[in-house]
C-alpha cells in the first residue's frame, strides 16, 4: 500500500511535486499518467527513498521495489548477477522463481548484462526488482523504447503477479492506452501538481485526458 | 644478458609494488569517482610502521599484517573525510585526498621524524639465468601476484565484490536496489588502504621510506592506473609492469636520475593518447 500526503520535493529552487497527494491500496494496480517533466520520476525516486521530500508524508506498507526508467542494469556484471544483487535487500540472491516467470532470463543468464538488446535489458531490470520480493512494485516507463510485443508480454507479468501474489503496483507510464488496459484506477500529474484522477474507464472518457493522450496539456 | 635479465626482474618487482598502488586507486576511483591522491601515503604509514614494530621486536610476518591493518584503517579515515559528507562532489574529495596527504606528512614526521626508514626484508639472492636477483624482489612479485589473484577472486565471485562492481558500474542502480554507495566508498577506500599498505611493506626493504616518498609513489601508480584509464585493473598492472622494467632499465643504463622522469613522460604521453581517443570516440558517437 502506498499513502503519499501533500507531497513536495524541490530540486533547489525548482518544485518537481507540488503538495502531491495519492494512495494505492493493496493488490491495486494503479496508473500514474503525464508529459516528460511532469515529476513523475520524482515521484518514483522519492517512494524509493532515492530523494528526501521537502515536506508531507510518504507511508509504504511492506517492501516496495522500483524498476527505474532507461533499463538500469549492472552492465560488467552476468545477467545471473545482476538478478542475484537485486536480492540485496530480501537477501534472496537465488533467482530461480524470477526464472520460472520470465524463461527467457534463464537462457540470458550467462551473459553480460551490458551487450544484450534494450528489451532483454528491461527483462532483466524487471527481474531485478522481482529479486527483491516486493509487496509494492513502481514501474517507471515499462514501454518506453520497446517493441511493443515486449511490452505486452512484460505487461502480461505485471498483471499476472498482481492476480497471483496481490503485488501492489503503480505504473508510470506515458503511454495511456497501455496504463488504462493493465489498470483501475489512474492519476494524472502535470507541472509538478496532480491535476486529474479516477476510474480508467471515467478518465478514458475525459476529454481532457484526452489531451494527455496526444501529449496535450489538460486544463 | 645477465645484467638486462637482472634489471628485468628488478623492474618487474618494482611494477609489481606500482601495481599494487595501481589497483588501489583505480579501485577506489571505480567505486567512487574519486582519484585519491592519499594513495602514496598508505604504502609510507605501512612502511613506517613496519619499521618501528620490526624495531621493536615484533616478529616479522605479524608486523607486516599489521601495518597493512593501520594502512587500511588510514585508507578508511581518508575515505570517511573525502566522502562521508552526502553530495561532495568527486572533484572537492579529490582535493580533501590531497589535504589527507598533506596533513599526513605532519604526523609522520611527529612519530617518525624526517629521515628515511627501512626495514629487513628476505635476505639473500638466486641466480637466474646467470643474474644476480634479490630474494625480496621475487617475494614482492609473488605477493602481488597473488594480490591479484585473491582481488580478481574477491571482484567475480563474492556477493560484495560483485556488490563494489555494481556501484562502479551504475551507482544509481545500486543505489535503487538498496546498496549503500557511501559505504561501498568507504570499503572501497579501505581495500585501496590495504592494496597501498600491501605495496608499503614490501618496498621498505629495498629502498628507505620517509613521510615524502609518497610523491614518487603516487607519480608512479598515478602513471599505470591512467594508462588503463583509471578503470581497468588490468591494464593498469600492465602499466606499471611496463613502467617498472623501463624505470629499471633507465637506472641500470646510466640514467639513475631520471626515473621520475621516465614515469611522469609515460604519464603524459598516455595521457595525450587516451584523450585523443575519447574524443574520436565522442565524435563518432555524436
Amino acid at each position: 500500500m502506498i499513502d503519499v500526503r501533500d507531497l513536495v520535493v524541490s530540486y533547489g529552487a525548482a518544485t518537481a511535486l507540488d503538495h502531491v497527494t495519492l494512495s494505492v491500496r493493496r493488490g491495486e494496480m494503479v496508473a500514474l499518467l503525464g508529459p516528460n517533466g511532469a515529476g513523475k520520476s520524482t515521484l518514483a525516486n522519492t517512494l524509493a527513498g532515492l530523494l528526501t521530500p521537502a515536506s508531507g508524508t510518504v507511508r509504504i506498507d511492506g517492501r516496495l521495489a522500483l524498476i527505474p526508467e532507461g533499463r538500469q542494469v549492472f552492465p560488467d556484471l552476468s545477467v545471473a548477477d545482476n538478478l542475484a544483487l537485486g536480492g540485496w535487500r530480501s537477501r534472496q540472491r537465488d533467482p530461480s522463481f524470477v526464472y520460472q516467470l520470465i524463461p527467457q532470463l534463464a537462457e540470458l543468464s550467462g551473459r553480460r548484462a551490458g551487450v544484450l538488446s534494450g528489451g532483454e535489458q528491461q527483462m532483466v531490470a524487471f527481474g531485478q526488482a522481482l529479486m527483491a520480493r516486493p509487496d509494492v512494485l513502481v514501474v517507471d516507463e515499462l514501454s518506453l523504447g520497446l517493441a511493443p510485443l515486449l511490452t505486452a508480454k512484460l505487461a502480461e507479468h505485471l498483471v499476472e503477479l498482481n492476480r497471483t501474489h496481490s503485488l501492489t503496483v503503480l505504473l508510470i507510464e506515458q503511454n495511456a492506452r497501455l496504463a488504462f488496459e493493465l489498470c483501475q484506477r489512474a492519476y494524472v500529474l502535470e507541472s509538478a501538481r496532480v491535476v486529474a484522477e479516477g476510474e480508467c474507464a471515467e478518465l478514458a472518457d475525459d476529454p481532457r485526458v484526452a489531451g494527455a493522450y496526444l501529449g496535450g496539456a489538460i486544463t | 644478458m645477465s645484467a638486462f635479465i637482472g634489471y628485468l626482474l628488478n623492474g618487474l618487482a618494482v611494477g609489481c609494488a606500482i601495481a599494487l598502488i595501481a589497483s588501489g586507486l583505480v579501485t577506489i576511483y571505480r567505486v567512487t569517482g574519486v582519484v585519491n591522491f592519499a594513495q602514496g601515503t598508505f604504502a609510507v604509514v605501512a612502511g613506517l610502521c613496519t619499521s618501528s614494530l620490526l624495531g621493536l621486536g615484533v616478529p616479522h610476518g605479524v608486523s607486516e599484517v599489521a601495518a597493512v591493518l593501520v594502512a587500511a584503517l588510514a585508507g578508511l579515515l581518508t575515505g570517511l573525510a573525502a566522502t562521508g559528507k552526502r553530495d561532495t562532489t568527486p572533484l572537492s574529495s579529490l582535493i580533501v585526498t590531497l589535504g589527507v596527504g598533506v596533513l599526513a606528512y605532519a604526523v609522520e614526521i611527529v612519530l617518525w621524524g624526517d629521515q628515511p626508514r627501512s626495514a629487513p626484508g628476505l635476505a639473500g639472492s638466486v641466480t637466474i639465468a646467470g643474474a644476480h636477483v634479490q630474494t625480496q624482489h621475487l617475494l614482492v612479485i609473488a605477493v602481488t601476484a597473488a594480490t591479484f589473484v585473491l582481488l580478481v577472486l574477491f571482484f567475480g565471485r563474492t556477493y560484495l565484490g560483485k556488490a563494489l562492481t555494481a556501484c562502479a558500474s551504475n551507482p544509481f542502480a545500486a543505489r535503487v536496489i538498496g546498496i549503500d554507495t557511501r559505504l561501498m566508498g568507504l570499503l572501497a577506500f579501505a581495500l585501496g588502504g590495504l592494496l597501498g599498505g600491501i605495496a608499503g611493506v614490501l618496498v621498505t626493504p629495498l629502498r628507505p621510506i620517509s613521510f615524502d616518498t609518497d610523491v614518487t609513489l603516487i607519480v608512479n601508480g598515478f602513471a599505470a592506473a591512467v594508462f588503463g584509464a583509471l578503470t581497468r585493473p588490468g591494464v593498469a598492472l600492465g602499466g606499471a609492469l611496463l613502467l617498472g622494467v623501463a624505470e629499471t632499465m633507465a637506472a641500470g643504463y646510466g640514467y639513475g636520475s631520471h626515473q621520475l622522469e621516465v614515469a611522469l613522460g609515460l604519464m603524459l604521453v598516455v595521457m595525450v593518447v587516451q584523450a585523443s581517443r575519447r574524443s574520436t570516440i565522442h565524435q563518432e558517437t555524436v
